[in-house]
């Protein structure tokens, strides 16, 4: 497979969350993802998706959101931009630790972590971008 | 697919059949209406069965801690029926198996309450 890009600008809406992770999800699976592994990757961007529509953009109409996919020889790279105000993946609490296992959220980054090889969380002042990189193993890879 | 629910009563259990996604929106919303709307009647003996649940997210697993601690809170109990692997598999990794009275079989986890 050639190296290849595609990238959409969608609204901040609950709709764009179901979009991003049907896109992950057939882009993931055209790259030689097995089932599996194309289910982890559409969670994982459909958990960063909720977080630069809700947290970040929140709902705010005139705020973007921005999904890229970009298949390189060795990974799948897909990033995701909103235009908050900048999450501080800092000041998460452990979803893990006993005093918060019965909160009812915080769990989004938590599981783009545990599904993703390499997670890079770039906040600022105007928005954030998360990178998410998945190593392609199959038959496709570096072809 | 969108979340449907079902109520069933077993031996004093009400059984809520759970079938589609458990996302943020609208399937979190109708599993906590779902659960509300049972405590409301009274039914604190609670089975959720996720047999046909085919997706759930952060959110999800979210609404159902909520819906667990919310029913023992009222002095009630709620088990989970018919995980299935993808639903296993996030309850691990996030370690809440071991907080969810987790159960594969209907006539068991009926008899477990009582």
């Amino acid at each position: 497979m050639t190296e290849q890009r595609v990238s959409y600008t969608m609204d901040s809406t609950l709709e764009t969350v179901d979009s991003a992770e049907q896109a992950a999800s057939r882009i993931a699976a055209e790259n030689g993802f097995d089932e599996e592994e194309t289910m982890r990757i559409a969670m994982a961007v459909r958990e960063a998706a909720v977080n630069a529509v809700l947290h970040g953009n929140a709902y705010d109409p005139g705020k973007k959101v921005k999904l890229e996919f970009e298949r390189t020889a060795q990974d799948l790279v897909i990033t995701i931009c909103d235009q908050g105000k900048g999450l501080d993946p800092a000041a998460i609490p452990d979803p893990l630790a006993p005093e918060n296992l019965m909160k009812t959220s915080g769990r989004g980054i938590f599981l783009i972590r545990s599904f993703m090889d390499e997670v890079d969380i770039q906040p600022s002042p105007t928005g954030t971008q998360i990178k998410l990189v998945k190593h392609v193993h199959g038959p496709t890879a570096g072809t | 697919m969108t979340m449907k629910t079902n109520v069933r009563q077993v031996n004093g259990v009400t059984i809520l059949d759970c079938s589609g996604r458990i996302t943020l929106g609208e399937g979190s919303v109708i599993l906590r209406d779902a659960v509300r709307d049972l405590l409301a009647k009274g039914n604190k003996k609670i089975l959720l069965n996720l047999a046909d649940v085919t997706y759930i997210d952060s959110s999800g697993i979210g609404e159902m801690v909520s819906a667990y601690t919310t029913v023992r809170n009222q002095g009630g109990e709620l088990k989970l029926l018919n995980l299935t692997k993808k639903v296993h598999d996030l309850l691990q990794i996030t370690k809440l198996y071991t907080v969810f009275d987790v159960k594969d079989d209907e006539a068991a986890a009926v008899k477990a309450f009582n």
